[in-house]
């Protein structure tokens, strides 16, 4: 596949709001960069976030989805994250069955402690989907914007 | 239609250095719904919120959005404001473009872009907020200390003055915990039992404080306000009510070859001990891995002697449950294993001793008397050299990264009580830095140095030789000089760097609160909430949050009483409202969603529906408790049908934002 030179690729990253969301917010604090395609969506907890979210997202265009919450154990809703590491699975093994690059979806624990890991795996992340190139097997055509 | 208001933060130059704000309110103003778009120097100030407050009136504002810092600094003032002006607080949302945008870029186009698109994505998320209504929930009035050190003494004790009822839960013998074996205090050298005890007789005798001692947290359910904990009282087989405490059992027993662990090992208690003399609760204990009769049913000397008949070697652990409106962690610190440093000779040299060990080596109570004594020949010391920072400010697999913080004084302490006891004692202080930010810390150190002639030398020590003799041959470097030296001394003490206690990381997971690296719990907030956890309801004490030095141990202490006691005056709080609701139409009675909650929030009802064709109809449905739920939204996931939703977190919010994003 042709990657164009300059390819940003748009990546949305969903952050539990009591591990990542604060680990986010200590990155920022400690002034740690990370490329600006990331955007983050606050959620209560990584077990809200929807595979039909991460779905969504790729119809829409995102290049890659990452989902960030607390390290098992530490879940402030005491299991929620557990939730997340197995529908995650799920999705991976239908996304591996539609052809879909397993690293345009990530799940990282990050704890809100951990604002350089956090820096550090968005820096990866996004060089990691900038390799794979544009998202073309599931983005929606129809909701390209004219 | 929707008429929506955005207000973009300059933040001084925090925000407006990197992102170009103006263009940001210009861009933001041409979206869907908004009818006035502003920026401003300090949005937080009292005329920035004024700005916003003004706006939501004249323009009969149905949604703002505020791109300034992160939702966790200014969420709630803005909803204050918000609430203040006649909206609903809920319909306030935050594009965060100072942590995740600002601060972390540095190229303003980019930047500027970003900071667009997160703005949009708040726009796009605020046309879907609905006005939320928080629900009253009543608080216990009793709170729950755990550990019994200083500082859950201290806490227990501010707690208890302010009329409320506590308990301490205190996992050894006795409360009291690390103070209790500390010789000397720095910089004023008080005794510590003599300023101690008297706390722990107090909060012994304070009616309003039950101490549960030889006790464990074995779990924790509910929230703020409503905690349900329940505690092991681990079988100490003896009658707590009984027990006088007289200590004739300590005397007799015929097994006295237990390691004493209130004295570091340094000498040996009986099987059934009382740690030490001002325990409190004053009752022994008997310590079944050494009890000739729970092991091999032959002795009961001990309910022999008893005259008090308080002897029960058939008690079991048992398990009491009760209600707290708040919980106040402090379960302290423990010095770090020294296995792994084999360059100390600390495992194959009895000399080699930790500083909590010479602690030990120097009280009145210790295994000496309080003479200073080699533990290995019982003979007195003539050199002795102290080793710091053994484990801390390393960045090896060994050791701990941060600063201990108390080393460096209580060395300092050390050394100038050998010299001052021992004249003829020569003392060496091998160091990285010196560290004494405190009040009288520095002076402190310093009359060690000057005073009392410590010889204090930059570097470090390479390694630490028992020799045939009996000597021990410390070789180490003198930065400064730049030399290698080797001293023959009698005895070697290591500042052993400290850790969170290892009941800690357990305990965080009942109490779902954050830990961090190094497993010292993380405050709600570094500078402005040092002493409350991120969890509501849960407070921080002591050395659990960082290291700490007795002062600043009592100074959180009380200040987490302060936080705790606030919380438990209001006879009521508010609850977060954004907590899941189910349509009960799509609803259609899996079952899915009870399974997955963590709080079981959930419940099915029977509900009778009147069907198209004028019959009515029972069906189960599920019916959430919104004073139960805590919003994390698992259900939404988990529900088959989508009936499932989560207030001020749907699943139209967050498509929008997605949306939003990848436009």
């Amino acid at each position: 596949m042709q990657v164009k030179e300059n390819f940003e690729p748009v990546i949305v990253a969903f952050c539990c709001n009591w591990c990542s969301y604060a680990g986010a917010d200590l990155s920022g604090t400690n002034r740690l960069n990370y490329p600006t395609n990331v955007k983050i969506i606050r959620v209560p907890c990584s077990c809200r976030v929807n595979p039909m979210f991460i779905l969504r997202a790729f119809q829409k265009g995102a290049d890659g989805v990452i989902i960030c919450g607390c390290h098992p154990g530490d879940c402030h809703y005491t299991s929620g994250n557990y939730f997340t590491r197995r529908r995650i699975t799920l999705l991976y093994s239908m996304l591996d069955f539609l052809g879909i690059e397993r690293n345009r979806t990530r799940l990282e624990w990050v704890s809100a402690a951990e604002g350089a890991k956090f820096a550090a795996t968005m820096q990866q992340f996004t060089e990691d989907v900038k390799a794979l190139g544009p998202n073309r097997r599931l983005e929606d055509l129809r909701c390209r914007k004219q | 239609m929707q008429r929506i208001g955005v207000f973009v933060c300059h933040c001084g130059t925090n925000i407006a250095a990197t992102v170009d704000v103006k263009a940001v309110a210009e861009a933001l103003g041409h979206e869907p719904g908004v009818v006035i778009s502003q920026d401003y120097q300090y949005m937080c100030s009292e005329s920035g919120q004024e700005l916003v407050k003004n706006a939501i009136k004249e323009q009969k504002l149905t949604g703002v959005v505020i791109c300034s810092c992160s939702p966790r600094m200014h969420e709630n003032t803005f909803r204050k404001a918000a609430a203040s002006a006649g909206l609903n607080p809920y319909l306030v949302e935050i594009a965060n473009i100072r942590e995740q945008c600002s601060w972390i870029h540095k190229d303003i186009a980019t930047a500027t872009e970003k900071a667009i698109i997160l703005g949009r994505t708040a726009v796009a998320k605020v046309h879907l907020n609905t006005p939320l209504n928080s629900m009253e929930s009543p608080v216990v009035k009793r709170a729950l200390v755990i550990g019994g050190g200083i500082a859950g003494i201290q806490t227990a004790l501010d707690i208890a003055e302010a009329g409320f009822d506590v308990d301490i839960v205190e996992k050894q013998p006795t409360i009291g915990g690390k103070m209790a074996q500390i010789d000397k205090t720095f910089p004023t050298l008080d005794c510590a039992a003599c300023i101690l005890t008297p706390k722990m007789v107090e909060a012994s005798q304070n009616e309003r404080i039950t101490i549960h001692s030889f006790s464990e947290v074995a779990d924790v359910k509910g929230f703020v306000g409503n905690f349900t904990v329940k505690i092991k009282k681990k079988a100490r087989f003896v009658d707590e009510t009984k027990c006088t405490g007289c200590g004739l059992c300590t005397e007799k027993c015929p097994m006295k070859k237990v390691p004493n662990e209130f004295n570091m090992g340094l000498d040996n208690r009986s099987a059934i001990y009382i740690p030490f003399a001002q325990a409190v609760p004053k009752v022994a204990t008997i310590d079944p891995n050494y009890c000739m009769m729970l092991k091999t049913g032959k002795c009961g000397v001990c309910s022999k002697v008893c005259s008090a008949g308080a002897i029960d070697y058939k008690q079991q652990d048992t398990f009491i449950e009760q209600q707290y409106g708040a919980i106040v962690v402090a379960t302290g610190f423990n010095p770090i294993n020294l296995d792994k440093y084999d360059e100390f000779a600390y495992n194959q040299c009895p000399d080699v001793v930790t500083s909590l060990e010479l602690e030990r080596l120097m009280n009145a109570a210790g295994p000496n008397g309080g003479t200073l004594l080699r533990p290995s020949d019982k003979t007195h010391p003539h050199t002795i050299v102290f080793v710091q920072c053994v484990g801390s400010r390393c960045d090896d697999e060994k050791g701990k990264p941060y600063c201990s913080k108390i080393c460096c004084m209580y060395t300092a302490k050390h050394a100038m009580l050998i010299r001052e006891k021992y004249p003829d004692t020569e003392v060496y202080v091998f160091y990285i830095d010196v560290r004494t930010p405190g009040k009288n810390f520095d002076e402190f150190y310093r009359r060690a140095v000057e005073q009392y002639n410590v010889h204090y030398i930059k570097g470090m020590v390479g390694k630490v030789t028992p020799k045939s003799d009996g000597k021990i041959d410390v070789q180490a470097s003198d930065l400064l000089a730049n030399e290698q030296l080797h001293i023959n001394a009698d005895m070697v003490v290591l500042a052993a760097a400290i850790e969170p206690d290892k009941t800690a990381r357990p305990l965080a997971t009942m109490l779902t609160t954050q830990m961090d690296t190094n497993d010292f719990f993380t405050e709600a907030h570094p500078k402005l909430r040092p002493v409350e956890s991120a969890t509501a309801g849960i407070f921080l004490s002591g050395a659990c949050q960082g290291p700490k030095d007795i002062p600043e141990t009592v100074a959180q202490a009380s200040a987490a009483a302060a936080k705790a006691i606030g919380l438990l005056c209001k006879n009521s709080i508010t609850c977060n409202p954004c907590v899941a609701h189910s349509d009960e139409l799509m609803c259609n009675g899996c079952s899915s969603c009870e399974k997955v909650c963590p709080y079981g929030a959930i419940t099915y009802i029977d509900k009778e529906f009147r069907m198209p064709d004028r019959t009515t109809k029972v069906r189960r449905v599920a019916s959430v408790n919104p004073a139960v739920c805590q919003g994390c939204g698992a259900c939404t996931v988990a529900c088959p049908s989508g009936a499932m939703d989560l207030s001020g977190f749907s699943n139209s919010q967050i498509m929008a934002e997605v949306d939003a994003i990848c436009k």
